[in-house]
């Protein structure tokens, strides 16, 4: 039985000139399950490093307090757990077991108790494998199942959740939100963060809504959070229940046929495979984890050697390169012809300031500096990136990053753009900004390919789908 | 990963003593061989780990398929020696142009090789035999070693293999980009340095949430840790470090005996 009280709470990183979080007053009561809400930026994350004790005195300034059961966090940290969104950086050990019991070990439980409570709960989240089975070998899903037992094995008083489910499938997702449902008991206290509000709110009876800067906007629970303050935070971004987005079908027939697939495969990991890829279409490919979506991509992209049969570019695409596959094409004739987008933006990004990576494409590919200059202005302004033009790509937040990543592909201005996962974890204004622009690309003649898990960008976007099957 | 887990049978009577112990033995077989030049030494040791082996549970064709890339090595060594060794005393066994081969070069090259062999193979065992996990646990419970150093490292060890992906996935990246070296040496050069910052980024900033993730399970917080997985240290494990060295003195001694015996200093 934990409970939180923030009073004027704020910190600011150290070296950073705004506050990541600002004029927190919050009470949470013991066992109390808590939604806690906000655009990107809003300092979500802070609050819950903050009340994890993770934020070290020196890293950084703090205004205000923020106590758990009257103490500092730093000092009640055996009190609280935290899962973290990434499962591949959360597991420590090689056998699934020892990771439960790693927690266990550090806290010096007495080793009679230790195999026991890994057990326990083991069982509570519903692993569905015996103890010594790698970690390596689990998905996505699954790992964050085995984080989530390595928490509950401590036996926190005060859960916090960030985004556990982000990084996972709709299934992966499911499971999650099972697991944390069926391992809550009534007197742990529950802080949780989650971007998809509908999937959330099950596990919740309250929701708190921060703002950049300004502290608590809105608290109280969900129904009448979102009555008051339902169209203000799907305008600023949260995926509030009840305001669907505008779907953006294709005004026209799709056009020329841009890039063929002929049993294309790359066995283990993609089943061959026929596909066209038509001028003016957006096509949606989806399928479970492990089908082979993201080699698809690859392959389509001119980025891997095809195992098995073909790809070809059309002549609207690929001009006098229309006999040879993508992948022996030279990297700038790729570039200009065919975008990629990968699911970690942070692995394409190469120069040190968002100018100049949105700069690199067309200079590679041989553009007289004015036109360089021109374009990387116009994409500045469309994907809202202008007052960033000097950062650096690398400490930008996820939805930057992303918008950032997308514009770098179109820098090039290629006819085909293919995107893997580009709505994962996405709040919902970057989302709809995502969605008008890969439409308004269809409707000027462009073909999009994007691999998804995502429904309701599939329902919004895309006009064709291509489902892979089960490996 | 594959080739850091463990390939040997786990039953084996040899493969299931003490990971510390076999390291200990392993380390003390290899320097003592370190201190002749001779060939006769290293090749009673060769003999003696590779009849050995069987005791470990490993299999002659692993061994084979782990210590390739010493083979070449060895050929390597072989070539340079016969071709550039300074001291060409003996009598000349082949005399081609201003290739000429003596027995002393002979000699030296064949210690030269045997020695690596004897050197890097309790190396090979040890590690075809031994879980990570294991040693680090043993390394904490038996020679107490730091749990923040060892629990670290094998948390980073984990890690590892995912940097091949990642340098795939830069790489791939980059030539979506319009970025790729082609043949020009200096522009391969140029990329390669880049694509290892981009990687070296990009483990460090897994490397510090990991870090986070371990700190939050109360990892090094001060409170005296327990150990769910016990490792003993028996009888049985000293026997194995005192069967290493008298193994290591009979193969001195052989070659003390015979007076090939030569020290390396």
């Amino acid at each position: 039985m934990s409970a939180v009280t923030l009073t004027g709470f704020g910190w600011r990183h150290a070296g950073r000139g705004a506050w990541a979080v600002r004029g927190v007053d919050l009470r949470i009561e013991a066992g109390e399950r808590v939604l806690l809400l906000g655009p990107s930026g809003a300092g979500k994350s802070t609050l819950l490093a903050a009340l994890a004790g993770l934020l070290p005195e020196d890293s950084g300034e703090q205004e205000g307090t923020v106590e758990i059961d009257g103490l500092d966090p730093r000092k009640a940290r055996e009190r609280v757990g935290i899962v973290f969104q990434d499962p591949q950086t959360q597991l420590v050990m090689a056998r699934s077991g020892d990771d439960v019991a790693f927690g266990l070990e550090n806290r010096g439980v007495p080793p009679a108790e230790i195999w026991p409570r890994v057990d326990a709960a083991l069982h509570r989240v519903g692993f569905p494998y015996p103890r010594d089975r790698p970690t390596a070998a689990l998905s996505g899903g699954e790992q964050q199942r085995l984080a989530l037992a390595g928490v509950l094995a401590l036996r926190p008083s005060l859960l916090l959740l960030d985004e556990p489910t982000a990084n996972l499938d709709p299934a992966g997702a499911a499971l999650i939100r099972g697991a944390i449902a069926g391992a809550l008991d009534a007197d742990t206290t529950c802080v949780l963060v989650e971007h998809r509000v509908a999937d959330a709110l099950e596990l919740v009876d309250r929701v708190v809504v921060l703002e950049p800067g300004g502290g608590v906007v809105a608290d109280g629970v969900p129904g009448a959070v979102f009555a008051a303050h339902g169209a203000a935070l799907a305008e600023a971004g949260v995926w509030v229940p009840g305001h669907p987005v505008p779907p953006r079908p294709a005004r026209a027939a799709a056009g020329e046929v841009l890039l063929t697939a002929d049993r294309l495969g790359l066995p283990p990991r993609l089943a061959a495979t026929d596909l066209a890829v038509r001028a003016g279409e957006a096509l949606a490919v989806l399928g479970p984890n492990g089908a082979g979506k993201s080699t698809l991509a690859l392959l389509l992209g001119g980025l891997l050697k095809p195992g098995s049969g073909t790809v070809r570019g059309g002549s609207a695409l690929a001009g006098a390169d229309a006999g040879v596959p993508p992948h022996r094409w030279k990297a700038p004739a790729l570039a200009r012809r065919i975008g990629s987008v990968f699911q970690d933006p942070e692995q394409q990004f190469l120069t040190g300031s968002v100018f100049d990576e949105l700069a690199l494409g067309p200079r590679r590919t041989g553009e007289p500096e004015p036109v360089v200059k021109s374009r990387v202005d116009e994409l500045l302004e469309r994907l809202r990136l202008g007052r960033l033009a000097g950062a650096n790509p690398y400490t930008l937040s996820g939805g930057e990053a992303r918008r950032l990543s997308v514009a770098t592909a179109l820098a090039t201005a290629p006819r085909l753009l293919i995107c893997d996962e580009p709505t994962f974890g996405q709040d919902r204004r970057t989302w709809q900004e995502l969605v008008d622009l890969f439409a308004d690309l269809r409707d000027d003649g462009h073909a999009i390919v994007c691999v998804t898990h995502d429904p309701e960008f599939v329902a919004a976007l895309t006009d064709r789908r291509l489902v892979l099957g089960a490996p | 990963m594959i080739a850091l887990e463990p390939v040997a049978d786990p039953r084996a009577p040899l493969a299931r003593r003490n990971p510390v112990a076999k390291l200990a033995a392993a380390l003390l077989f290899s320097f003592a061989l370190v201190v002749t030049v001779d060939p006769v030494a290293p090749a009673i040791a060769i003999a003696m780990e590779l009849a050995l082996l069987p005791l470990f549970g490993v299999r002659y064709g692993m061994l084979l398929r782990r210590t390739w890339p010493l083979l070449i090595g060895a050929v390597g060594v072989m070539v340079a020696m016969v071709l550039f060794a300074a001291e060409r005393d003996g009598p000349v066994l082949l005399s081609a142009g201003p290739l000429v081969v003596t027995s002393g070069v002979l000699m030296t090259t064949l210690g030269l090789v045997l020695r690596m062999f004897a050197v890097a193979l309790p190396g090979v065992i040890v590690f075809a035999t031994t879980d990570a996990t294991d040693l680090a646990d043993a390394l904490i419970q038996n020679v107490r070693a730091p749990a923040r150093f060892a629990i670290g490292a094998l948390a980073a060890f984990r890690l590892v293999p995912l940097l091949g992906q990642e340098w795939q996935m830069i790489s791939m990246a980059r030539r979506a980009r319009g970025v790729e070296a082609g043949r020009n040496p200096v522009a391969k050069l140029k990329l390669f340095v880049s694509t290892a910052f981009a990687l070296l980024v990009g483990a460090i900033r897994r490397g510090s949430r990991l870090a986070v993730a371990m700190d939050a399970r109360g990892f090094d917080a001060g409170t005296p840790r327990t150990v769910a997985r016990r490792q003993h240290f028996t009888a049985a494990d000293a026997a194995l470090i005192a069967g290493a060295l008298l193994l290591a003195a009979i193969a001195l001694g052989v070659s003390i005996r015979l007076g090939t015996f030569q020290l390396i200093w």
